[in-house]
């Protein structure tokens, strides 16, 4: 079976694979570029893979947790291919991913208690997930301070942007090529992305009063004229 | 030759849309509005836009295609709003037309959503004489543009200095207990009132503001000055007339966009003024705009409503236009531009 795997919860990653074996890995690491740069990565890896778009059976998209932008580009690409040529979508967390990874790094000793994936959220937060020693995730994605992580051993890019989590932790990248050979094997999520986070909006409350603003030469003054009856 | 076919996506504000058009002719016309989903905040909010264009983008294009029943193969090219908007809502739709585009081995076309809503109109109305003022008001913008030439003759001659006059009526209908979004209540509202009971002030039309302002747009002081007026009615335990305060409030701005386009259409000497944006679709900005054209002698177009608000038909036309004309399509890192400008018909 050929897959194509698209994350772009952190920076842009893409790969084909044919059942075990990956093909093509492309990656753009400029988390400002999501736009621009995912549709000619995946032409690339496409290329290096010598398959048509046509010939691939599944795509397997990230749906984070991860800033938001970038990984709606991520999402709205796979579903528009998916559409475009009827290729069935299958979506997952990216944090399960890492945990992918996380199983083949951390030696059986280091994760016997479980061990952590975790992605850099911004506002100095993190997401992360927990996984038993076998790499299943224990509970749903979360975001929050990195103070907050369990003591356990973690996975993932999010160690890089904190000093912290340095001591226990192994800064590891989404691995597309993980994610196109064995997508299949993790747990489909929902249709929406893992966004974790409201958005930031706030509903007004009182309005704010004009009456404290001075007067400005042409503002109306209260004056109601009758209308004709 | 037959007529260019295109797939056209729009998602810079709260509306996604998909349309498809060959030449002339609407073949679809889809949009699925988060409009609702704005109302208790008064506004639009953009991480709430962004959301929910990913959710509606898929089903909207599915139903785009089902409904011209056209293959893809058959298409001449996919064209998408590259700017001006919200980043995050642009973004969906770029993404996704990059990829039918490529999916579909079709050339991708990113176009200027001003000038989209510009030559909608053709599509009513046939060729636009040229040169050609464009008056294009919503909840996002208030642009006064001259049109020399469809793809690369738009020039912004005025712009708001503060909120787009679509924004001013949501502030207004908030401060006046209405509904959002505020354009279509206080428009009704305004039927039973009398447009002259409050004098409300007409931003930048003062001679001191006329020197550099001529062509600008102020709507800000007017949006206080009404709701200082509500508040001192309030204060003073008088009840709100609120059918009044939306007549004058709705005759402020109909009076200023109307006569500084008119003005804009005698100095630049062009006699075809095109509306454009949800707010073309009010009543008295209309009324106004005839009488005053008709007065001047300008052929005053608008498209009809449903192609005035923002929607992917307009995209694919001048990503028929675009490719009438034999212009270049847009490169492979082609990206979304907030701030596009209107000189920048095709990125
Ligand atoms: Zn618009």
């Amino acid at each position: 079976m050929t897959v194509l795997a698209i994350d772009t919860s952190t920076d842009v990653r893409v790969a084909v694979a044919d059942g075990p074996t990956v093909l093509a890995r492309a990656t753009e690491h400029d988390t400002r570029s999501h736009v621009e740069q995912l549709v000619p990565l995946i032409r690339r890896a496409l290329e290096q893979a010598a398959l048509d778009l046509a010939r691939i059976d599944l795509i397997v998209v990230g749906m984070g947790p991860g800033p938001f932008t970038g990984l709606r580009v991520g999402i709205a690409t796979a579903q528009a291919l998916a559409i475009a040529d009827a290729i069935p979508l299958r979506r997952v967390c990216s944090l399960d991913v890492l945990a992918l990874t996380g199983v083949r790094t951390l030696s059986p000793a280091d994760r016997a208690e479980g061990f952590l994936t975790c992605t850099d959220a911004r506002r100095k937060e993190v997401y992360w997930a927990r996984y038993d020693a076998a790499g299943v995730r224990d509970g749903e994605p979360r975001v929050g301070p990195p103070d907050a992580l369990p003591d356990l051993p973690i996975i993932g890019p999010g160690v890089a942007a904190y000093p912290q989590l340095g001591n226990r932790g192994t800064v590891e990248a989404v691995d597309a090529g993980l994610l196109a050979t064995r997508g299949t094997e993790l747990p489909e999520v929902g249709a929406s992305p893992l966004y974790l986070r409201r958005p930031d909006a706030a509903v007004p409350t009182r309005r704010k009063s004009a009456l404290a603003l001075p007067q400005r030469p042409g503002a109306a003054r209260p004056r109601i004229r009758r209308r004709p009856a | 030759m037959s007529e260019p076919l295109v797939l056209g996506i729009e998602s810079s504000c709260d509306e996604t849309g998909v349309g498809i058009v060959r030449g002339q002719e609407i073949l679809a016309n889809e949009v699925a509005s988060s409009v609702d989903q704005h109302a208790r905040f008064g506004g639009v909010v953009p991480e709430i836009a962004s959301r929910a264009h990913l959710e509606a983008i898929g089903p909207t294009l599915e139903r785009a295609l089902a409904t011209a029943g056209i293959d893809p193969s058959e298409l001449d090219g996919v064209a998408v709003t590259s700017g001006p908007g919200l980043m995050g809502a642009l973004a969906v739709g770029v993404a996704a037309a990059k990829a039918l585009a490529y999916a579909w081995n079709k050339p991708l076309y990113g176009v200027n959503h001003l000038a989209a809503h510009v030559l909608v109109d053709e599509l009513d109305h046939g060729p636009l004489p040229l040169p050609a003022l464009a008056l294009l008001v919503s909840g996002g913008h208030t642009q006064l543009l001259k049109v020399e030439d469809l793809l690369t003759g738009i020039t912004e001659i005025g712009t708001t200095i503060d909120d787009a006059a679509g924004e001013a009526y949501d502030k207004v209908a908030r401060v006046l207990g209405l509904a959002y979004p505020g354009g279509p209540v206080i428009d009704k509202a305004a039927q039973q009132g009398d447009p002259r009971a409050i004098a409300f002030p007409r931003g930048l039309t003062a001679r001191h503001d006329l020197a550099k302002h001529r062509f600008d747009f102020s709507f800000s002081g007017l949006k206080t000055a009404v709701t200082r007026w509500v508040e001192l009615a309030e204060r003073d335990g008088r009840e709100v007339p609120v059918n009044d305060v939306s007549a004058s409030f709705q005759e402020a701005v109909a009076d200023v966009l109307s006569a500084k386009a008119v003005d804009a259409c005698r100095f630049h000497e062009v006699d075809t003024l095109v509306l454009g944006g949800g707010v073309a679709a009010n009543s008295r900005l209309r009324g106004l705009l005839e009488e005053r054209c008709g007065d001047a002698g300008i052929t005053l177009r608008r498209p009809r409503p449903g192609l005035c608000t923002d929607n992917g038909v307009m995209i694919a036309a001048l990503g028929v236009e675009v490719i009438r004309h034999g212009g270049r399509p847009s490169p492979a890192d082609l990206g979304a531009d907030a701030g596009l400008p209107v000189s920048r018909v095709l990125v």
